[in-house]
Order: C-alpha cells, then structure tokens, then sequence
C-alpha cells in the first residue's frame, strides 16, 4: 500500500470535529432527557385501564418503533412544517424526532420495569394503607428505575448513534462534519475513521457501564 | 478380594483460595455402598464430584482399575493435566446422578434415557430403545416415555435421572444429595429406587442428609469435616454410637426437633 | 387544518416505491444471511479458549456495537476504496456495512444464547461421558437456539430498518425512491406518509411471521 496516511489533516481539521461533537451533544442530552420523561407517562398511558388512552398510546409507540428513524427525521423536517404551517429548523426537526423516538422506546422500558415488579410489591403496600400514587411513587417507581438502568443506558446509547443521521438534514454535528471534512480535502479515510474513533471514545463508557450495571444486578439478585 | 476399580490419593482441591478438600485417601471397593454425611462446606460434594472429574482434582492421585489418570509435566510435576478423552472414559463406567437431576428439557424422558447410549456408547437405535425402556420400567416410568421433563414431577424426573445413568451400565454410581431437592412427600418414590439398586448389589456412593435411608442400606458411613474423613465406619458405628465429639454433634441437629 | 391532502401523484408513481420497497427487502435478506455467517465465525472465535481469537473478535464486535450505523456506511463507500484501490458501487458498499454491522449484533446473539444454558446441562452431558463437541452439538446448541430465535428476530428488524440508511449513497431502496418522488411531486407530507406506512407494514408482518415461528419452536416448553 502506498498510501500515504496524512497526519497533519488531522491535526488542522480536528477542531471542526469537535465543534461537530458539541452539537452531537446538544442533540443527544436533550433527546434522551425529553424522551425519557414523555416516555414516563407514556407508559402509563399505555397500561391505562381506558382504552381510550392506551390505544393510541400504543399506536405511537409503535409508530416510532416500526419506521427507520430515517424516515421520522425526514418526516419531521420536510413533512411536519406542512401540518403545523411553520417550517422548522434542521436541528429542531431532528431534536423533536429523536425526543419523540426515544419517548417511544422510553415507553416501552418503562412499561416492561412496572409490570415485571412483582404483584406482591402492590399488595405489601396496599395492606399498609398506602395510596396509589404512594405506591408508586415510593415502591414501584425507584425500583423500577434501578431494575431498568441499563435498559435506559443502551437505550442512551442508542440515541447517540441515532444522531448521526441530523447530517441528512444537515445539522452541522460531528457526522456532518467529517462529511464535509473528507469530502473538502479529498481524505476519506483519515476523516471518517477518526469520527469512528470519536464516537467510540463518546459511546463505549456508555457501554462499558450499562454491562457493569448488568452484572451488579445480576450477582444481587 | 476384587481390586478396587477406583482408588484415590491424597486428593485435595481448592477453588481460588479455598481450600476444600485437604487430603483425602480412598478406595470404591465393588459391591459397596458408602454413604457420605457432614455438613454444608464439608467438601462432601466436592470429594463425589472429583470421582467422576465434574471438579477436577487440584493434586494428588486418581487410579482407575490400577492405572494413574492424567498426565504430568516434569516442569510441574504436581499438576496434573487430564486429557478429555481420559475423563470420558471414567465417566462412561462411573455414572452420576445430581441434586437438581440436569435433564435434558428438548428431549422426551426415552429420548434423555437413550442419549447416552446414542452419543457416547454409539449404540443402535433400537438397542437403545430397548435398553432405555427397561431402566425406565425399573424405576417406574414405563408409562411417560413421550412426556417431556418440564411436565414432571421432581420425583418423577429425579427417577428419569437415575434410569438415565443405570442405560450406562456403570460400574459405579455416584449420587450427589438426590432427594435434597424434592418436596418431602416425593422423596420415598426416589429412596425406593434407590434401595432396589442397593438389593441388585451395585457400587454406590451417595451423599445424603437420609440417615435413616443410610443407616439401614450402606454398608460404610463417612463423616467429612473440614474436607477431610473424619470418621469412618458401619452404619452402626459411625451413626448410632459415633466416637468423635464433632461427629456426634453433627447428628443432634438431626433429633433437635423430632417428635 | 386547510391543507388539501393528495395522494394521487403518489399513487401515480407507485411503481417506483413498489421497486425500492422490492430492494430494500432484497438488500435486507442478503445482508442478514451474510450477517449471520460472520457473526457465527465472530461468536466461536469469541467463545474460544485462545486469547489470539477472542481478543480480535471481542474488539471488532465493540467497535462495530459503539459507532454509528452512518459512519459504517460511508467509510465502507468512500473510505475502503482509498484503502484497499478499489472502487465500490453503491450496493456493494451498502452490503458490506449491513452485513459487518449485522455479524457484530448476531455474535453478540448467538455467543448470549449459547452462554445461557446452565452449567446444570454442560455437566448433566458430561457425566454421561460426551466430548465437548458431542455435547455442544446434541445438547447446548439445540437449546441455545430456541432462546437465541427472539434477540435474532428482534436484531433482524433493527437491521431492515438501518436498510434506509443505504439511501444515502444512492441506493435505490424504498427511501431513496421516496425522495425521488418527493422531488417530482413536491408533497413531502403525501409521500413520507406513505412510505413510513409501506415501512410499517413491511416490519409488522415480518415480526408477526417471526412469532408465529417462535411459538412453534419452542412448543416443548
């Protein structure tokens, strides 16, 4: 192989990729911080007893579940502007796509970790006279959060790769970076192996803890 | 006097620095039924398990008919390292039945039973048919063939267990607390089971919390303490009139709430 | 709401989602038959005793699990070719990254199936005196296949959906052709719809097929 790796582009470009990554960032942390929380009571819409709540609860849910999120970033920027009649900016059609996506699947987490808390949970609380939204609160919910950490860590995961499709709407994050990057100075393989690079560094520690999660639960049983 | 067909020495066994079995000398001799007794983290299992390598001893000597298992390097002369081909061959002829049974749930009760004849004898089909459905005749069980395990009773499947090891043939059976998992009532229908083998005059060693079953069908009681023997002797010696102080304490626990 | 709805240029054009939606399946199924033989080679290699295989295979399969899908694909399209000399169509490219990121998945599956049998059946078929690869093959691979089926069902539908992604080098699969007809009707809100519905339906079907054939399987229980 004569190809001659070029250092130096790295070393010029890298500060582009990580203004990219702080906008990975900015999309990320708020998707899954607005996900999760809709995907709280989305949950609970989804167990109501009404079926008037839990139908279409379970129609969104697996709205976002069945389609590539692709197409709901696509949808949300170039389809939604025309139902509401205000067209939104990239980063904000992909914001409200990855929030609505991961609230989707933050459903789902949620309902799985309520309904594997045992019957006997509700009952031993309930023959202390608690109410409901006690039980909840203080016996279902902090138990369910710790059963679900590292659902709710790859699911964390997930979104952080998810951002990467924000560069099709061009949202100026680190995908569309490197992007531009690799196709500016005609040198695909340094740029883009080094976005892999960097979302790994981003990713695996998230990884890494979800799997020392795991085990922790696993030996206490 | 028979040989003895399996003899070991000086076995000890450690998991990390856990020390279990501290040095252990012992001899199967045919014919005899030795029940082991002692309590949780005595190294009774441990000493059952080494017999057929399910734990692998960490020094000392495993004889089979004579001959020293394994192999040693002269760089470590004391560990020694067992070909899988060598273990097999002691498992064929010493047959093990668990605590929890270990059952094969994708396979019918004949086809667990026949299994071993199949795979590892490399018997005919229809031999190991035929030899399957008599140990399970033997144990009871004629009428569930087709069933799988999953829709058994404990005792029931336990009784599969040992019709599965007795298609075999062994020249020793090894039984790792075999009623320890059962509900009390489903104990007898194993026990029975048990005491037919022990009328055929096969070698058995069963580590047991069934006194009674042991006082009245072994032919040699063992106390393992602190993973060595600590008493050895009859039935009669060793439970009704046990000499060492920590022996005899063991069995009061048994009497502490009888009525 | 006085947006007038009209699907009628999109039906016109039927014929075209109708071809991406035929290479999006055929780009799945290829790549999950390619998916699944190396994540078997992946899986052994993993499982192996000797660190010179398991290290390698535990490294590809974090890399591949902890990077965007994106990056794959454009690295397999743009990078490899600098690489290795050659060049790629987009096919190809879209193939490679499917395939690779579907055998870290499937490894991960297959290597988590077999791993779940109990020690309690490794030693029941020892005891009978069974080699190694006799007990693999006649009793832990059996039923690590039956738990193995749901996680690959589940991997294989996230693959199908990550298909649209190969749009972005210009494959024909159903989203690329949804943006062609996009740009000849000009109703983004119609035709996004539609496909998102055509992608619906597509996985519905497909998963209710998959339990349809776990049920059957795991009928013993």
């Amino acid at each position: 192989m004569n190809y001659q790796f070029d250092f130096g582009l790295l070393q010029d470009s890298f500060p582009v990729l990580l203004r990219g990554l702080a906008v990975t960032i900015q999309l990320w942390i708020p998707s899954i911080v607005a996900g999760f929380s809709l995907g709280f009571f989305l949950a609970l819409g989804r167990l109501s007893k009404s079926r008037v709540v839990s139908i279409p609860c379970l129609g969104y849910i697996e709205l976002f579940r069945d389609t590539p999120v692709l197409i709901q970033l696509i949808w949300f920027f170039y389809a939604f502007p025309i139902v509401i009649g205000v067209q939104l900016s990239p980063f904000v059609a992909a914001l409200l796509a990855l929030g609505l996506n991961t609230s989707a699947y933050s459903a789902e987490i949620f309902r799985g970790g309520i309904e594997s808390i045992a019957k006997g949970q509700w009952e031993g609380a309930k023959a202390l006279g608690m109410r409901p939204e006690a039980v909840m609160r203080r016996v279902i919910i902090p138990q369910v959060l710790k059963r679900m950490l590292p659902a709710f860590t790859n699911r964390a995961i997930e979104v952080a790769k998810m951002s990467s499709l924000a560069s099709i709407l061009s949202v100026h994050e680190l995908m569309y970076q490197g992007r531009l990057l690799s196709s500016t100075y005609y040198r695909p393989l340094e740029i883009l192996t080094t976005v892999a690079l960097i979302y790994f560094v981003l990713i695996y520690p998230g990884s890494y803890l979800s799997m020392k999660l795991e085990q922790r639960m696993a030996s206490k049983g | 006097m028979p040989a003895p067909i399996l003899r070991v020495s000086n076995l000890q066994k450690k998991f990390g620095d856990l020390h279990v079995l501290r040095g252990i000398d012992f001899a199967v001799e045919p014919g005899e039924r030795v029940a082991i007794i002692g309590g949780s983290g005595s190294g009774k299992s441990t000493f059952l398990r080494c017999l057929n390598f399910m734990d692998v001893p960490t020094s000392g000597e495993v004889e089979l008919d004579g001959k020293i298992l394994g192999k040693s390097s002269r760089a470590a002369p004391h560990d020694r390292y067992y070909p899988e081909r060598e273990l097999c061959a002691v498992r064929e002829r010493v047959g093990m039945v668990f605590q929890q049974f270990n059952l094969f749930p994708h396979m019918t009760v004949l086809e667990n039973v026949m299994e071993g004849l199949i795979t590892v004898k490399k018997s005919k089909k229809a031999a190991a048919r035929d030899a399957a459905m008599k140990e399970l005749q033997k144990v009871g069980l004629a009428d569930k063939l087709d069933a799988y395990p999953g829709r058994l009773s404990g005792g029931q499947q336990q009784r599969v267990a040992i019709a599965r090891a007795l298609a075999m043939e062994p020249e020793i059976l090894l039984f790792d607390e075999p009623t320890s998992s059962l509900d009390p009532e489903l104990v007898g229908e194993v026990l029975r089971v048990i005491r037919k083998l022990a009328d055929e005059g096969r070698t058995m060693l069963l580590v047991t919390h069934e006194l009674g079953f042991a006082y009245h069908y072994a032919t040699k009681v063992i106390f393992l303490a602190d993973g060595v023997f600590h008493e050895v002797g009859t039935p009669e010696e060793v439970l009704k009139n046990p000499k060492q102080a920590r022996t005899r304490a063991f069995l009061d626990r048994f009497t502490e709430f009888s009525f | 709401m006085s947006y007038q709805w009209d699907f009628a240029p999109v039906l016109a054009r039927s014929n075209l989602l109708v071809t991406g939606l035929v290479n999006t399946i055929e780009i799945a199924l290829i790549s999950i038959v390619l998916g699944v033989i190396l994540g078997l080679i992946l899986a052994f290699m993993r499982l192996a005793q000797r660190r010179m295989l398991s290290y390698p295979a535990t490294a590809l399969i974090e890399f591949y699990r902890n990077t965007p899908p994106l990056v794959h694909f454009f690295w397999f399209f743009y990078a490899l070719p600098v690489l290795a000399n050659i060049s790629l169509n987009p096919f190809v490219a879209a193939v490679l990254a499917l395939s690779t990121q579907s055998g870290a998945f499937y490894a991960e599956v297959f290597r988590g199936g077999i791993v779940s049998i109990e020690r309690a059946q490794w030693e029941g078929a020892k005891a009978l005196g069974m080699k190694r690869s006799q007990l693999m093959r006649r009793i832990i691979l059996p039923q690590a296949l039956t738990r193995m089926f749901p996680p690959f069902v589940e991997r294989s539908f996230e693959l199908t959906k990550t298909t649209a992604l190969a749009s972005t080098l210009a494959y024909a699969d159903l989203m690329y052709q949804a943006m062609i007809v996009n740009s000849e009707t000009f109703r983004p809100l119609e035709v996004y719809t539609t496909i998102a519905l055509m992608y619906v339906i597509l996985l519905v079907s497909a998963s209710t097929l998959a339990r349809l054939a776990e049920i059957r399987m795991t009928a013993y229980r």
